[in-house]
């Protein structure tokens, strides 16, 4: 590893970070408020795992970035400009058929992203890669599942099931988007070739709407540019609510 | 080494207590003077990790050992496949299934039905796969109507 792809890797680090820590917090917005016990534990647990991975790569980049920020530090105390999660995953939750939507292309994607970063060229990315991806294969079957059943369900739960897609469709391009970036540290051996998940992820998102009788993903316009700071006005609101306590009373601790 | 290995040996896991940190296969490496002790998490996100640790060091302290520092790794990761038979027997006889052994990974697509706890039944049903703790799905048994847990494959 060569110092150059190090400093590549700071940023590397935070988007998986924030991809995670924003995702793991929307879901925790569900938390009472499921449409049934078992899938508000489920929710919550899916959080739970997605804010653990968080902790895993925010603490990574802080360490590599050596200003002594860890991961607390990296989520209560920087703006939104400063986050760059991809656009699909600051979503609102919409209702529950939106919030299944917008879990079951993260979690397809993450899942194969995951596999690939598992034979990255450095060590401790490789090492959160094969943790984390065990845990979301959980995330990708419940997120299927329950893309069938709504999709295969009632009118209204097919409705809402197609309204869900229809919203998050637009921020799925950005997920297989190649930065310079990304193509400095593939060429290093440590980062992924994200354009060519895509076949693999198309596959399985149509093998899934089928069996859901649902239609295939309408072609909306994209948008992108999570990565580089510039988000949807939804970001800010998240993180208003997340980082109040540490605004409010910096360095507060328990 | 053996001393340390027998007062972690003592340490309950915060979420089910009927089992020991070692029982589940949490405690990587250890090595006695001065102790040191690696453990990996079960979940990436499991609060008990943290509180583990705390556990162990306070288990030490007490044991009279001097210097200990706690450490964690995640490679290679947890596996269920290491929760000792010790264990999985203790598991059962709380009324929590044990997780079938196999590769974490590969086993997904082809769970079997958990075995009740209660009353050897393979006449189960999942109800959730996710239950009141990460490791943990619920399920019920259709032959005694009685609900459990099972300990997730991982």
């Amino acid at each position: 590893m060569t110092a150059t792809s190090e400093s590549l890797l700071v940023p590397f680090a935070l988007r998986l970070g924030d991809d995670a820590l924003i995702l793991g917090q929307r879901l925790g917005e569900w938390c009472g408020h499921a449409p049934t016990i078992e899938v508000d534990l489920a929710l919550t647990n899916l959080s739970l795992d997605l804010i653990g991975q968080a902790t895993l790569f925010l603490d990574y980049a802080g360490k590599l970035e050596g200003k002594g920020r860890d991961a607390d530090r990296l989520a209560f105390r920087r703006d939104a400009v400063d986050f760059t999660n991809c656009l699909l995953v600051e979503q609102p939750n919409g209702d529950f058929a939106q919030t299944i939507a917008r879990q079951f292309l993260y979690s397809t994607w993450q899942q194969l992203y995951l596999n690939a970063l598992a034979d990255s060229a450095d060590d401790t990315l490789a090492a959160a890669a094969v943790k984390c991806v065990k845990e979301v294969a959980y995330h990708a079957r419940f997120a299927a599942e329950w893309v069938v059943r709504l999709g295969d369900g009632t009118e209204e739960s097919h409705r809402r099931m197609s309204a869900g897609l229809d919203w998050m469709s637009r921020f799925v391009d950005e997920l297989f988007e190649m930065e310079e970036a990304d193509r400095a540290l593939l060429a290093a051996g440590a980062g992924v070739d994200k354009a060519a998940l895509r076949p693999a992820w198309d596959a399985e998102v149509a093998r899934v709407l089928k069996e859901a009788m649902l239609e295939a993903l309408p072609q909306r316009r994209t948008l992108t540019g999570g990565r580089l700071g510039r988000h949807t006005e939804h970001l800010g609101h998240i993180l208003s609510e997340m980082q109040f306590l540490q605004r409010a009373y910096p360095d507060a601790v328990w | 080494m053996r001393a340390v290995w027998g007062v972690l040996a003592e340490v309950p896991d915060p979420e089910i207590p009927v089992i020991s940190i070692v029982d589940l296969g949490i405690v990587r490496t250890v090595t006695a003077e001065p102790p040191r002790v690696t453990i990996t998490p079960t979940y990436t996100g499991c609060p008990a990790t943290q509180a583990i640790e705390r556990a162990i060091r306070n288990a030490l302290d007490q044991a009279g050992f001097t210097d200990v520092a706690v450490a964690t790794a995640i490679s290679p990761p947890w596996s269920t496949d290491w929760i000792s038979n010790e264990g999985r027997q203790k598991l059962r006889a709380f009324g929590i299934a044990p997780p079938p052994r196999g590769d974490g990974r590969g086993r997904l697509t082809e769970e079997r039905p958990a075995v009740c706890p209660h009353c050897g039944s393979e006449e189960t049903e999942e109800i959730s796969r996710f239950g009141s703790t990460p490791c943990k799905a619920l399920w019920r048994c259709r032959s005694c109507a009685e609900p459990f847990d099972q300990f997730k494959c991982h």
